[in-house]
């Protein structure tokens, strides 16, 4: 099965999936459901760096957090457009993208992951220190973004995530299978190769890093409207480990793969939960296990070659 | 702002500083010879922290305290070394991420299981407890700087070791070129395990004399860790003397900021501006420091000469 394939037998079973929970009459499964395809594009968004550029970020919910604040922060001032407000989340998660990209792509390897992780945690505390905007205790919304859709009922909010999610597997996989993608993964596996065959490296991965920024800014626009609250909590350095788990675990450079990681991710937390507290010490055993074992992911071992990345 | 206030927040500055030095010392160093990102660093601060603020309270000794604090870290490491690290330092940093992810969240969870999620009570030692007169200008908390004074005598030591011995040219040689070294008969294994354990204790000791003056609680070491990233990403990746300048420089910027910048904002702004922006920016300084310094020169202060 290609992976455009299980792509879209995923999407199918996604959109099934409110009746099967209507039938058992457990209608807060939707609200997980939901919750786990947002995370499913934020995973999706980290891809398309960490597997196909090879660049590891530490610091990719700072744009869940940015979104997310965006749509804070404009409902806070009473604008409620929705437009305005997925467009704003975007853009402004696209520029701090830029930004951090700019100053982070100038370096690799262990410097890029500590300089993403340390512009994130900047961007945390500075949320934390803005008292208007909630502080440490976070900022609760008055509305849902205006779309002309009722996202207030938890069915409709569920279908316009899933077309979300189903356009950025598309444009993911569109923009994989392109000539930047190509340039991308040729970057990832012999950099200074692509430099000698004449390409501006430089320019390639920040545009990656800025369309990787501005989808995970998306989803944390999406995260905002479900839960009505946003606080610095979303990004947290230890949210931004999980994102790098849900990819590694679904499979780096698959792109549905990281959605899958992300359902399982949120999956094994539920359960995990339930049974104990001490959840993140089991989550911990299991990671170590995984590399320890030789990590391909899920959908890494059915693709030829095992080990993903150079 | 008076002279004198400008002297103690100084000093606080300096005293960050030191913390950060240690901290980043072994983070550095572990790079540097073992090419390995630790995220777990912050696990052995937390350990230091702990023990020594447990063995103190149960056993009303201090010395008692320290030995636990620094001996527990110590050995945290070894043991970590001997059954996971030494495994993984041949991977890539993705899989030095995932595996000292994983232990970060263990050890978190480790220390709430033990001790509970609410905070531990840290004590000053009562023969430190008091305030010292400095030059006739300020008094300063007796406790603050004796960690100056121990961090430094620490650094000095640690000058020392890797200057001056033959342990300490060992791990220059494997530093710079860990294969040759290794062909050259020198033992990697046990120096690397020797390496570790070193920057665990001194992880260790930075978080036992920081238990009483920040709160001993589980992920304590978190924030301490990404402070240390930016601690050696500034002073030049596998520099133990890159990391000191550096330490001292952010940790006197941060502490200072954080004290300064509103006044320096009442300044020419209206009141309430000042009062909501500059906590903002005071908190944003150190990483707008590092971004600075890292566009103009990517590979650090002072970056090691031979890689």
């Amino acid at each position: 099965m290609t992976k455009e394939r299980i792509a879209l037998a995923l999407v199918v079973v996604l959109a099934l999936l409110p009746l099967l929970f209507a039938a058992m009459g457990e209608s807060y499964y939707l609200t997980v459901a939901t919750r786990m395809m947002i995370f499913g594009i934020a995973a999706l968004s980290l891809d398309l760096i960490l597997g196909f550029g090879g660049l590891i970020s530490l610091g990719h919910a700072v744009y869940l957090g940015i979104g997310g604040y965006a749509v804070g922060i404009l409902d806070f001032y009473g604008i409620n457009n929705g437009f305005v407000q997925l467009g704003v989340a975007t853009l402004a998660s696209a520029g701090a993208a830029l930004f951090i990209g700019a100053v982070s792509l100038r370096t690799s390897g262990v410097f890029f992951l500590m300089i993403t992780l340390a512009f994130s945690q900047m961007v945390y505390f500075l949320a934390i220190s803005i008292n208007s905007f909630g502080g440490d205790d976070g900022l609760t919304l008055n509305a849902h973004s205006d779309l002309g859709l009722n996202f207030g009922n938890t069915q409709v909010f569920y279908y316009f995530v899933l077309a979300c999610l189903a356009f950025f597997l598309w444009l993911s996989f569109r923009v994989v299978r392109s000539r930047f993608g190509m340039l991308l993964r040729g970057m990832k596996f012999n950099e200074s190769r692509m430099i000698a065959i004449g390409f501006p490296t430089f320019r390639y991965k920040l545009t990656a890093f800025v369309i990787s920024g501005a989808i995970c800014g998306f989803a944390g626009a999406l995260l905002a409207n479900q839960t009505l609250f946003v606080s610095p909590s979303i990004m947290q350095w230890t949210r931004s480990g999980d994102l790098l788990v849900m990819v590694i675990a679904g499979g780096m450079g698959t792109i549905v793969g990281p959605v899958i990681g992300a359902i399982l991710f949120l999956l094994l937390e539920k359960v995990l939960a339930s049974f104990t507290t001490y959840w993140g010490a089991l989550l911990g055993m299991v990671l170590i296990a995984l590399v320890l074992m030789g990590k391909t992911g899920l959908l890494g071992s059915m693709t030829k070659g095992g080990r993903s990345h150079g | 702002m008076s002279a004198t206030l400008l002297l103690e927040q100084c000093l606080n500055g300096m005293q960050l500083g030191i913390m950060l030095f240690l901290m980043s010392a072994g983070l550095t160093l572990v790079f540097g010879i073992m090419n390995l990102v630790n995220l777990a660093h912050g696990s052995f601060y937390m350990a230091g922290a702990y023990l020594c603020a447990f063995v103190y309270a149960s056993s009303q000794s201090f010395l008692l305290g320290v030995i636990a604090g620094l001996g527990g870290a110590l050995l945290i490491g070894l043991i970590a070394e001997f059954l996971i690290f030494r495994r993984i330092y041949k991977g890539d940093h993705l899989d030095h991420v995932l595996v000292t992810f994983g232990l970060t969240l263990i050890f978190n969870d480790l220390a709430r299981l033990i001790w509970g999620p609410a905070a531990l009570f840290a004590r000053v030692p009562p023969f430190l407890a008091g305030q010292v007169n400095i030059f006739g200008l300020i008094s300063y908390p007796a406790y603050r700087l004796a960690i100056i004074v121990v961090g430094l005598a620490v650094a000095a030591l640690l000058y020392g070791l890797l200057r001056h011995t033959r342990l300490g040219m060992l791990i220059r040689a494997s530093a710079s070129n860990r294969t040759m070294a290794s062909a050259l008969g020198v033992n990697v294994v046990v120096l690397y395990a020797l390496v570790f354990a070193l920057g665990a204790g001194l992880a260790g000791l930075a978080g036992l004399m920081a238990g009483p003056i920040f709160t001993v609680i589980p992920g304590m070491g978190d924030n301490v860790l990404i402070l240390a990233f930016v601690v050696i990403v500034v002073g030049g990746l596998g520099s133990v003397e890159g990391a000191f300048c550096a330490a001292l420089v952010i940790g006197l910027i941060d502490t200072l900021g954080r004290s300064f910048m509103k006044p320096l904002f009442g300044l020419f702004l209206e009141r309430a501006a000042a009062d909501n922006s500059a906590p903002a920016i005071a908190s944003m300084l150190i990483y707008i420091l590092m971004a600075v310094i890292l566009f103009f020169r990517p590979q650090g202060l002072f970056p090691p000469k031979s890689r």
